[in-house]
């Protein structure tokens, strides 16, 4: 066991977890936060994505010990302080980006990550940023549409 | 907007205009909770005193049980051990004719099958102890090759002037072979099957879960335990997503979770991993279907035959009416004076297929329609025009007799994407003479709306509202699985009594509180159900007028809800919010329940199979191109440009989902998806090995929503859940012979595939010749 300190979505949490916990599990289970979703448990679909000190990753792959003392955000932290959708949220919202939902939190943090980074958003640099976040309802297009005019929104 | 008038100062106000909300794309209902990730769905909710409950499956194709064995040894302390001998009621998952056992209990019919069950509040402990249950068996010959089944679970034929097909093949100017074969295809909804039974104190079962068909469940159940209505509820939680897979299979998980709860005494929830649900419920039937094909020298057909065979697995579950939906659309959107449907669904020892988005019909169209590419072939006919010069027109009659009488539009939709896909161009366009081949195909296809043949009728589906102080509530077992269910229900209800869309809530999926609507499946949700909830909503709305005209004077059949407000011509009478004060104080709750009926006219025999399958059709035709890398055989789609008939879009935006959704899949289907068994198991059960569609593969996408309205659907509406299915894989085909002059007879067209078909059919850019049927295997 462990005593795990991370700062989630701004604030501090902790927890006494098994060192190889998932931090998908962290999240659902100790901390409730149940936004982030198991499509596969092996790092294929991208549906339990989170950004850990920034960058991209599946929680299902990340044990719990490798996010001692990080920052992550999941999809709980995405709103505006006032409980409001983000603008990639409401863009999601309005452009059909999301259906059944569940890979929407995942996709989510996945066009966020592409938005912080900054680059151009041209259709096919959005694709590649989530090439690796499965959706089976969508076709993608409208997730692509919203996430490219958030960005755009995000550079102005 | 509602703009009340002040009480007391009832007067003439200007008549606002009526804000339709059909035909806009208001923000979907579940959309805010979905994105701010605080949708609960069945794994995110726990549960007061939780088991966790697993399956004990079968390690062999076919066996006869001898023994289960649960290790002595072991420490069974806190696990709680179910078989098929615990079983209160029938060992059987009820569907059509209940020939699945939910547990096996002498024979194993197929790899992976449920024998055994397990709970436990410990999850490590759950893994462990499945490991300590044998179960012994006896290995029986198992049919693999649904070729060499002697099983049938149904077999349909029908014909249409028969007596004139001989005639048909002697007057012929060539008459034209083909046989084309599909795979298994997996639904891979993103959320993988989940339920939670909850034990209650009256001896019966609460089911929350991840499904499309609550009353299903609750049958299943009821039979299962031996229970009454009264002791069964199931509740359908938000659903992440469905396709079909979630139609049939949630009944047995959810049957198994209430049997570990009843022996628990305690809420079992039972989540399967990815690799259990890709290996042991259900899929989209394989087959093979063949073609014999007269046809003049115009390319006009004159008469076909057509052979259907389909895999339905260990059990017969669904496939009866999988089968008779594929048989009815075998002959595709075409007029065949004389044709001849023979199906067949047999049984082998892999797990059973059964629902999938489409159910039987994307098979069949598949095989017309990459036939009617080989008659263009052989004849040197343009496969736009073979297809424009054989399409159903208003007034044709179908293979099965009926008369298309209204809302048909084969033609329209092939022509709007003949032009916005430049055909005449891009076919004349050079080929490439590198290794990058380009083609161009397309596909034109029909799509029955509602429930086969005389399904409706059974069925008598049901659906109602009920007043609230504010506005109503929704009352309809169909389900939310992404598809938008209860937004187009709320626009429609809302536009029905005059009300804005927040006045609308939608009662979740509950059998112990909202009529049987049926199931979530049929392209039937918006055309059934929503036309009766439309039908439920105006009786509710007449009512209420004839309640406030008795309170307030006027003439009931003069008055009208218009923007929220209750008024008789120009003059305002009250708000709807007063008067539904008024009324549930006064006279007490009002629920209105209407039941869906066809439209006059629509007649179907079952034992002749003939008449009117369908109320009436949905129409798409599709154009593709592809670029085809002769170097390593690969296929890559360019874009897509689609034309869908749907009746009329309720929300532009959903319906616009649905049909780039659906073609994705359909996309997945033609180039990259199988389900591949080795020994009667499914030998890619992970996603790394079964592979769908990412960002990257799937296409820009061009939707042209054509809306010629059906008179006796919700505001004109048609279905439009399973029609972009349908269309994409043939078209993707018939590109990929445009490219390269290789016919791929079998999806999903891989690199094998299209390397065997080159090598042992035409070298690229030559005529086609006869492609060998066995090439790609
Ligand atoms: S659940 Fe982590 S990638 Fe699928
Ligand atoms: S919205 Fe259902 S998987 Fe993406």
């Amino acid at each position: 066991m462990i005593e795990l300190v991370l700062d989630v979505n701004g604030a501090e949490r902790s927890a006494r977890v098994p060192p190889l916990r998932r931090l998908l599990d962290v999240l659902r289970e100790e901390f409730g936060l149940t936004g982030t979703k198991e499509g596969c448990g092996e790092g294929e679909c991208g549906a339990c994505s989170v950004l850990l000190d920034g960058e991209l990753v599946n929680a299902c792959l990340v044990p719990a010990c490798q996010a001692q003392g990080a920052k992550v955000v999941t999809v709980e932290g995405l709103a505006r302080p006032d409980g409001t959708p983000s603008t990639l949220q409401r863009l999601f919202l309005e452009r059909g980006a999301a259906q059944c939902g569940i890979c929407t939190p995942g996709m989510l943090l996945a066009a966020q990550r592409f938005i912080d980074l900054g680059a151009t958003p041209t259709d096919e640099a959005v694709r590649e940023a989530l090439a690796g976040n499965l959706c089976r309802c969508t076709g993608y297009s409208k997730i692509v549409e919203a996430v490219i005019e958030a960005a755009r929104e995000a550079r102005r | 907007m509602v703009i009340p008038a002040p009480p007391g100062k009832m007067g003439p106000v200007p008549l606002p205009a009526p804000e339709l909300l059909v035909g806009q794309s208001p923000p979907r209902l579940d959309g805010l909770d979905k994105l701010l990730g605080r949708a609960r769905y069945l794994d995110d909710l726990t549960f007061e005193g939780q088991l966790w409950g697993r399956t004990v499956r079968s390690t062999v194709a076919h066996a006869r049980i001898v023994l289960i064995d649960f290790d002595p040894s072991y420490d069974w302390s806190g696990v709680t051990r179910v078989t098929a001998r615990d079983i209160p009621g029938e060992n059987v998952v009820q569907l059509i004719d209940d020939d699945q056992p939910c547990l096996a209990w002498d024979v194993i019919r197929h790899f992976d099958e449920p024998v055994a069950l397990l709970a436990c509040a410990d999850r490590e402990k759950l893994e462990e102890a499945l490991r300590h249950v044998r179960v012994e068996v006896e290995p029986l010959p198992a049919v693999l090759d649904p070729a060499a089944s002697t099983q049938v679970f149904k077999h349909y034929r029908y014909e249409r002037e028969a007596g004139r097909l001989a005639e048909a093949f002697a007057r012929a100017h060539r008459v034209v072979e083909g046989s084309y074969r599909v795979r298994h295809q997996e639904q891979l909804y993103l959320e993988p099957n989940a339920v939670c039974a909850v034990p209650r104190a009256d001896g019966g079962i609460l089911l929350h879960g991840s499904m499309q068909c609550p009353f299903y469940v609750q049958r299943a159940l009821k039979r299962l335990l031996a229970l009454d209505d009264e002791r069964v509820a199931v509740v359908q939680t938000v659903t992440g997503g469905g396709f079909g897979g979630k139609e049939e299979y949630p009944s047995m998980i959810a049957c198994h979770a209430a049997l570990l709860a009843r022996a628990a005494g305690r809420p079992v929830k039972i989540v399967y991993g990815r690799g259990e649900d890709l290996a042991s419920t259900t899929k989209r039937h394989p087959g093979v279907v063949s073609h014999r094909t007269a046809v003049a020298a115009d390319g006009t057909l004159l008469g076909g035959e057509i052979d259907v065979l389909f895999d339905g697995g260990a059990y017969s579950t669904l496939s009866p009416v999988v089968l008779s939906r594929g048989a009815i659309h075998a002959p595709g959107a075409y007029r065949w004076p004389a044709c001849r449907v023979d199906a067949r669904a047999v049984a082998t020892n892999t797990p059973p297929n059964g629902a999938f988005r489409g159910f039987g019909a994307p098979q069949t169209l598949f095989a017309v329609e990459l036939h009617m590419d080989r008659i263009a072939r052989e004849l040197g006919l343009d496969p736009l025009d073979l297809r424009r010069r054989n399409a159903l027109r208003p007034g044709d009659r179908t293979a099965t007799g009926q008369e298309l009488r209204e809302s048909v539009s084969a033609l329209e939709v092939l022509e709007a994407v003949a032009e916005r896909s430049g055909w005449a161009s891009g076919r004349a366009q050079p080929k490439g003479d590198g290794p990058k081949r380009r083609g161009l195909g397309l596909s034109l296809v029909l799509h029955g709306a509602g429930f086969t043949g005389s399904g409706e009728v059974k069925l008598k589906a049901r659906a109602g509202v009920e007043l609230t102080p504010t506005g109503c509530r929704v009352l309809a077992a169909s389900t939310e699985i992404g598809q938008g269910t209860i937004t187009i229900f709320a626009q429609l209800v809302a536009d029905a009594l005059g009300l804005p869309l927040g006045a609308i809530e939608v009662a979740a999926p509950d059998t112990s509180r909202v009529p049987d609507s049926g199931p979530t499946v049929a392209s039937r949700t918006c055309m059934v159900v929503g036309g009766t909830l439309e039908g439920a909503a105006r009786a509710l709305h007449r009512r209420l007028a004839a309640y406030a005209a008795e309170v307030y004077g006027g003439d009931a059949e003069r008055i009208a809800c218009v923007g929220g407000t209750f008024r008789e011509g120009a003059r305002a009478i009250a708000t709807f919010e007063e008067v539904a004060r008024r009324q549930l104080a006064d006279r007490g709750p009002l629920v209105i329940v209407e039941q869906y009926s066809h439209p006059p006219g629509i007649e179907w025999d079952d034992d002749e199979f003939r008449g009117d399958a369908y109320p009436v059709y949905a129409w798409a035709a599709t154009a593709v191109e592809v670029e085809v890398d002769l170097d390593s055989y690969e296929t890559r789609v360019l874009r897509v440009v689609t034309a869908q008939d749907v009746g009329k879009a309720i929300h532009p935006l959903l319906c616009v989902g649905q049909i780039e959704g659906g073609t994705v899949q359909a996309l997945g289907y033609a180039l990259m998806e199988e389900v591949v068994h080795r020994d009667g198991r499914v030998a890619n059960d992970r996603l790394q090995s079964y592979l769908i569609p990412t960002a990257l593969d799937a296409p820009p996408i061009e939707t042209i929503l054509v809306e010629n309205r059906y008179p006796h659907g919700p505001r004109g509406a048609k279905g439009v859940g399973e029609l972009p299915m349908d269309g994409p894989a043939p078209a993707v085909a018939a590109a990929v012979l445009d490219a390269t002059g290789a016919l791929v007879p079998e999806l999903p067209i891989t690199p094998d595939r299209l390397r065997a078909a080159l090598k042992l059919g035409a070298a690229p850019t030559a005529s086609l010749g006869e492609t060998p049927l066995g090439a790609a295997e």
